[in-house]
């Protein structure tokens, strides 16, 4: 992505502006700017409590902003409901895996499939032609689904039962069958090990380069993202404190003192 | 699972049911037709409570209500207009003429449009009072519900120009049979069963399983509740009518906390959120209850019954919470242990059957 098209709002896809976040005093995020690239891969990352996961669910409409905007393709969605911005084309994963436990695997898609279709009582009911093409329709998009991420032999397996990683690829196939233009992924790696999370990037790459998606990556370390993101934000304490491509930010002082340096204490 | 076929296992079902309630009826057994009877209405209760509540996670207390309103209405409806003008005469102009109590032949059609009327009646109250309630949750839905419970009492209690008030409400034809109420009560099940295993049911179950998850889907989480709540009152109204056409009489009492107790109990006994579970509790409940009056009848310590019958129901949810079936069903066809012993314990070659 050339340096224009990123700061150009016009072509942004995603156009954030003073998103502002308080919980009673504290302030959760502060003033965050976004311009996010079509079919770029975008980092967020920062330490424990940067207000990364607070800012993912203000982009995904599940709670509401103190201030600021949000623009999505060119319409305003900041007072969206939830549902109404997955609809849009906003897709989510949870740092806390939040998989349908009880509902198989194949069922965990196919429930985010069928959102873009009509679903009425009545035509349930009279099982209409047009209901049982839907149906058919609907297990026809989310079989594919699961095969791309690996889950395929997993398909009647209950949600709940499944390996941690398979439960993280699930969230993240549950997501992909909305059909989003934009796919958010709160610490996708979290708990898993090297060859896991090598595996997890390149799948994320592969997500964005044949569905064309864009991503919003929010990861705790850095060395995740840098290889991955064409562009990095860092968070600390609600507030940006850098942006740009992966080798700025990466040798940028503030960056080294509020988070790098904390992070390879640790 | 094609849906116009009817599968050969549910033809069989239905025939032996068929059969059975054929026999029933000739053998004169005017007990164990009363108890079918009231097996078939409480499935039926069960089935909207299960809809409302067990597929949606949404607690109501409420659903008797519905079925009162189902019983009321019907009941005026069938009122013949002789016993109606003497019986009801402050009745509203355009009430008092009309009179369903027609028949074609052997079938009293009336009494089909009544049931139906009150179902309708019953489903654009739950509209109205669920597009408000199903934005609530957990505790706040329970009790918002049981108020709508009360508010229904109160106002029957009332309106005595139309239902008597307290007084009992008594001459309803008894157009109630084995074939009216279990032929509703089959359509309960294939009703319940059919939004399970459907889109609009893994939207019911998944904002149940968990509602940030459900919305970042793109389900809204209020449309699959309020379809539930209102499929569910529905039903109940149903039950309502085929309730008041059996009893023939009743009053504002008989559809309060005692009803809606027992019907919650048969439900968390079978499952919440199983439809084959459903039917099981209700049997349960039904079998345990008749034996509990019979002692007390026998032992003339009456009230030990409805204690015994909490003792289970506190139990249960002490030690298997989920209920017999939790959100699972029966295998059919392992239990007529039709499946081909080749197909045994491999999972992918049947059809999802879960929750
Ligand atoms: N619902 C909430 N109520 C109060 N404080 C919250 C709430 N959600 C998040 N916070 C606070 O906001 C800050 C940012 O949290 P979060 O966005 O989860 O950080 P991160 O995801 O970067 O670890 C933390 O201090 C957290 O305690
Ligand atoms: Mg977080």
């Amino acid at each position: 992505m050339t340096e224009s098209a990123v700061t150009d709002p016009t072509t942004a896809l995603l156009d954030v502006e003073g998103l502002t976040k308080r919980y009673s005093g504290l302030v959760a995020l502060s003033e965050y700017e976004l311009r996010l690239a079509p079919h770029s891969i975008h980092g967020v990352i920062g330490p424990n409590g940067a207000g990364k996961t607070t800012l993912f669910n203000l982009l995904s409409g599940m709670v509401q902003p103190t201030a600021g905007s949000i623009r999505f393709g060119g319409v305003d969605i900041t007072a969206h409901a939830a549902h109404d911005v997955a609809r849009a084309g906003i897709a989510r994963t949870f740092q806390n895996i939040r998989l349908f436990g009880d509902m198989t695997a194949i069922d965990n898609v196919k429930v985010a499939v069928q959102q873009r279709l009509p679903i009425s009582l009545a035509m349930t009911l009279i099982s209409s032609p047009s209901y049982r093409r839907n149906e058919a329709d609907v297990t026809e998009h989310a079989r594919p689904i699961l095969d791309r991420m690996g889950l395929g032999a997993m398909a009647d397996r209950q949600a709940s039962s499944l390996p941690y990683g398979d439960q993280r690829r699930l969230e993240i196939a549950r997501a992909v069958a909305t059909n989003p233009r934009i796919l958010l992924l709160d610490e996708p790696n979290a708990g898993m090990n090297p060859t896991e999370t090598a595996e997890l990037l390149d799948l994320i790459r592969r997500l964005r380069d044949e569905l064309g998606l864009t991503v919003i990556l929010v990861a705790h370390d850095i060395p995740l993202v840098m290889g991955l993101c064409d562009r990095i934000q860092v968070l600390n304490h609600g507030e940006l404190i850098a942006d740009g491509p992966p080798t700025t930010v990466r040798n940028d002082p503030d960056v080294i003192t509020a988070y790098l340096g904390r992070a390879s204490d640790a | 699972m094609s849906a116009l076929r009817i599968p050969r296992r549910t033809l069989v079902l239905l025939l032996a049911a068929s059969g059975t309630l054929a026999l029933l009826q000739l053998s004169g057994l005017a007990f164990w037709q009363g108890l079918a009877i009231n097996f078939a209405i409480f499935i039926i209760l069960v089935q909207a409570l299960n809809m409302a509540s067990g597929f949606t996670g949404v607690f109501s207390l409420g659903h008797i209500g519905f079925m009162a309103i189902g019983a009321y209405t019907s009941a005026i409806l069938t009122l013949p207009l002789a016993t109606k003008s003497e019986y009801l005469p402050n009745l509203p102009g355009w009430l008092a003429g009309i009179h369903l109590d027609v028949a074609v032949g052997p079938l009293p059609v009336g009494f089909f449009a009544a049931t139906l009327v009150a179902g309708l009646v019953a489903m654009v109250v739950a509209g109205l009072v669920g597009a408000v309630l199903m934005r609530l949750s957990g505790h706040f839905v329970a009790v918002a519900t049981l108020g709508f419970l009360v508010i229904v009492r109160v106002v029957l209690f009332n309106a005595d120009d139309i239902t008597r008030g307290s007084r009992t409400f008594s001459n309803v034809t008894p157009y109630t049979n084995l074939w009216w109420a279990w032929g509703w009560a089959v359509i309960a099940i294939y009703v319940a069963w059919r939004v399970k295993f459907s889109g609009l049911g893994r939207a019911m179950f998944a904002q149940k399983a968990d509602r940030w998850a459900a919305r970042s889907i793109g389900i809204s989480i209020l449309r699959p509740r309020l379809i539930a709540f209102v499929a569910g009152a529905f039903l109940s109204a149903i039950a309502g009518s085929l309730y008041a056409h059996f009893i023939t009489s009743f009053s504002p009492t008989v559809f309060y906390f005692d009803l809606t107790f027992r019907v919650i109990t048969m439900l968390v006994v079978g499952g919440m959120g199983s439809v084959s579970g459903a039917v099981i509790g209700t049997a349960l409940v039904l079998a345990l209850a008749e034996a509990l009056r019979r002692i007390e009848g026998a032992t003339l310590l009456y009230g030990l019954g409805g204690i015994l019958l909490a003792v289970f129901f506190i139990a249960v949810i002490i030690f298997r919470p989920s209920g017999i079936m939790g959100q699972r069903e029966v295998d059919l066809d392992r239990v007529l242990g039709w499946r081909p012993r080749w197909r045994r314990g491999r999972p992918d070659a049947e059809p999802s059957r879960r929750g």
